[in-house]
C-alpha cells in the first residue's frame, strides 16, 4: 500500500517537475531580457530537476540511492542561486542593459571593476554611449 | 493488487509525458543558446541545459532502474555550477565587446511594447 502511494506520488512529481522545466525553457525563449530570463531559469529550472530527483528518491529500492538523490537536491538548491547571482552581477557590472520596458533599476549608478584599467565601468559606458543611444535607461535621470 | 497495477500504469504514462516535456524544454533551451544575442544569454542557456539534463537522468533512472546515473547527475551539477561561475568571472574580466553592443538591440529581437513611443518610455521612467 505504501509502495502504491509512493508510486503515484512519484508520477505526480515527475509530471510537475518536467512541466516546471518546460515552462522555464519557454520563459528563457520568450522573456525579453537577460535578467528576466535568469529569473525564469534559475527558479523554475532548479525546482523542476529537484522534483524529478525527489520522485527518484521516492521509488528507489534501497536507502543509499534515495539518500544520494536527496543529496543531489540539496547540492543543486545550494548552487543554483549562487551561479545565477554571480552571472547577473557580472552582466550588470559590465553593462548589459535591461529591457527598455523595465520599471525599476535599483542599482543605477553602481560601478564594479575587476581589472583596474581594462574593465569599463558602467557609468562611463553609459556616458560615452549617451550621444548615440536612441533610448537612455529609464531611471538614469534619478 | 489492482491498486498497484493502476499505480504502475499511471507511472508509465507519467514517464512518457515527462520525457516529452523534458525534450521540449531541451529544444527550447538549445534554440535560445543558438539565438541568444549576448554571451550571458548563452551562459544562462547552458546552465539551464545542465538542470534539464539532471531532470532527464532522474526520469530515466525511474524508468529503467539505472540509479547509478544519480552520481553522474551530482557530478554534472558540480561541473555546471563551476562552469557558470567561471563564465561569470570571464564576463567580468572581458567587459562588454562591441560585437555584443551591435547585436544587443533588444527591441529588434524581442517585441517592445513601447517601440513606437521611445520618448514616452524614458519620460515616464524618469517620472517614477
Amino acid at each position: 500500500m505504501i509502495g502504491t502511494i509512493a508510486t503515484i506520488l512519484a508520477g505526480c512529481l515527475i509530471l510537475a517537475g518536467s512541466a516546471f522545466a518546460a515552462i522555464a525553457a519557454f520563459g528563457i525563449l520568450r522573456l525579453p531580457d537577460l535578467y528576466t530570463r535568469m529569473h525564469a531559469a534559475s527558479k523554475a529550472g532548479s525546482v523542476g530537476s529537484g522534483m524529478a530527483l525527489l520522485a527518484l528518491a521516492l521509488v528507489s529500492d534501497t536507502g543509499p540511492e534515495a539518500l544520494r538523490a536527496i543529496a543531489a537536491i540539496a547540492f543543486f538548491l545550494l548552487t543554483a542561486p549562487l551561479s545565477a547571482h554571480l552571472l547577473a552581477k557580472a552582466a550588470y557590472a559590465v553593462g548589459y542593459r535591461m529591457w527598455p520596458g523595465s520599471v525599476l533599476d535599483e542599482m543605477p549608478a553602481v560601478i564594479v571593476t575587476t581589472a583596474r584599467a581594462e574593465t569599463p565601468a558602467r557609468a562611463q559606458t553609459v556616458q560615452s554611449r549617451s550621444g548615440e543611444a536612441a533610448a537612455p535607461r529609464p531611471n538614469q535621470d534619478d | 493488487m489492482t491498486h498497484s497495477d493502476f499505480a504502475r500504469q499511471f507511472l508509465e504514462i507519467c514517464l512518457d509525458i515527462s520525457l516529452i516535456l523534458l525534450g521540449i524544454a531541451f529544444f527550447l533551451t538549445v534554440v535560445r543558446i543558438i539565438k541568444g544575442p549576448t554571451l550571458p544569454d548563452r551562459v544562462l542557456g547552458l546552465d539551464m541545459l545542465t538542470s534539464v539534463a539532471i531532470g532527464f537522468i532522474a526520469v530515466i533512472g525511474i524508468d529503467t532502474g539505472f540509479t547509478l546515473y544519480v552520481d553522474i547527475a551530482i557530478a554534472l551539477g558540480l561541473v555546471g555550477f563551476l562552469a557558470t561561475v567561471a563564465f561569470a568571472r570571464f564576463i567580468l574580466a572581458r567587459g562588454k565587446t562591441a560585437d555584443d553592443d551591435e547585436r544587443q538591440d533588444l527591441r529588434q529581437i524581442d517585441g517592445d511594447p513601447f517601440a513606437s513611443a521611445t520618448e514616452t518610455t524614458s519620460r515616464t521612467g524618469a517620472g517614477r
